[in-house]
């Protein structure tokens, strides 16, 4: 048995072993307080490790081309915001740089620095700041959301010129996916017991 | 029970319950498993969410008063607020990206900010109706918010693609900065907020 406290609404509940790829709510509120996640460790590093590999691809290869009487206008990933940058838009442009491409990053590192020690049953030094720092940054990846601008501004764009997707574009957006599935197949309670406590 | 009736902490980063100590001012208890400081409810939970709350209302006047984007094409110059380019979308034959559009940029932020002041309001109250729902709605609009950012990005692409173009040159308007303000600032108060306030008022009255 294994007494939890609800972060929603405060009440503590009992909760038995869980079998695979349940979860138990809250009784009073309905919050969800621990989830089975068969595989979790191993899971969570193959997409991680997937989702570095995406993420090189993305910084390295054009990202959206446009084609207008044909002279052909590459741009990278950072294309967007290096023009913010110069614009004197210097807030705007660390804003998308952090939410973009710095927190992922982060993210993806920080996992790994936690889930390989952890598989090995070596957890490294500083394991629980590491972890909590990645909780933490949880809210601020918002690659998703970018994904959706990408295609709302293919949309705006797409009845003057001619877009064409590079391959920097299909990386981000499988990235988008990748990541997504490393967060659900991680299961942060497990993580917590390893360390002890 | 609640954990703090029973005299218990938990942890908001690993949540490990643990025993609630005394502490003399200046003081602070750490999770014994993870290291994060311990609170019984977040600190100063209302008054920092209605300070974030107010922030993003005063700036989420000029980000819809200023223009988010400003084109410039073959000397003629054309300032676009956040709603002019939805009415543009809605003229010009993509209704779904006005739709887009609207919602993340115009319907999201307003609805979030109601919705937080009227959560903090009846907490304020100690109000008894529906816990539940409004622990619901308080799960969504936390959920929502970050989409909101969704135009922020598409300025962001259009200055790539459209920077250096042949025929027009499109550059981020002030609006953009107010804007992002708002985003990230009703994010912080959506954060600030502590749901557990909600569900205290119902264990008052039990006693």
């Amino acid at each position: 048995m294994n007494l939890i406290a609800c972060h929603e609404c405060d009440l503590v509940n009992r909760i038995p072993p869980l079998p695979r790829r349940a979860a138990a709510r809250c009784v009073r509120c309905g919050g969800v307080l621990l989830r089975s996640k068969p595989d979790s460790v191993d899971r969570t590093i193959a997409l991680t490790l997937a989702g570095i590999v995406l993420f090189l691809v993305a910084c390295s290869f054009p990202f959206l081309s446009m084609e207008n009487a044909g002279i052909v206008q590459e741009t990278a990933l950072f294309t967007g915001i290096y023009n913010l940058y110069k614009q004197k838009m210097v807030p705007l442009a660390t804003l998308v740089l952090i939410t973009c491409v710095l927190v992922p990053l982060a993210q993806m590192l920080g996992l790994l620095y936690v889930m390989i020690p952890l598989k090995r049953n070596r957890p490294a030094r500083h394991t629980a700041r590491v972890f909590r720092i990645y909780l933490h940054l949880k809210p601020w990846g918002l690659m998703e959301v970018y994904l959706i601008g990408i295609l709302v501004a293919l949309v705006k764009l797409g009845k003057m010129a001619t877009i064409v997707p590079g391959l920097s574009v299909i990386a981000f957006g499988l990235l988008v996916f990748v990541l997504a599935g490393a967060y659900t197949a991680l299961d942060p309670h497990l993580v917590w017991e390893r360390l002890g406590g | 029970m609640s954990a703090k009736q029973l005299g218990l902490v938990g942890c908001h980063d690993c949540h490990l319950l643990s025993r609630q100590q005394r502490l003399a001012s200046g003081q602070a208890a750490y999770c014994p498993r993870c290291g994060a400081t311990l609170h019984l409810r977040k600190p100063n939970s209302i008054a920092r969410t209605w300070a974030l709350l107010t922030a993003a209302f005063i700036f989420y006047i000029p980000a819809n008063v200023l223009p988010i984007t400003v084109t410039s094409s073959l000397g003629s110059k054309q300032s676009d607020t956040i709603m002019s380019g939805v009415i543009y979308f809605l003229l010009h034959g993509s209704p779904e990206i006005a739709v887009v559009i609207f919602t993340a940029s115009i319907f999201i932020p307003i609805c979030k900010l109601v919705v937080m002041a009227y959560l903090l309001v009846s907490v304020q109250r100690n109000s008894r109706w529906r816990p539940r729902d409004r622990t619901q709605l308080y799960r969504v609009v936390e959920g929502i918010g970050r989409w909101s950012m969704v135009d922020i990005y598409v300025v962001t692409i259009l200055v790539a693609l459209v920077k250096l173009g042949f025929f027009a040159d499109i550059e981020a308007g002030p609006a953009a900065l107010y804007f992002a303000a708002v985003v990230v600032i009703s994010m912080l108060a959506a954060q600030s907020f502590d749901p557990r306030l909600i569900w205290d008022a119902m264990e008052e009255k039990h006693e």
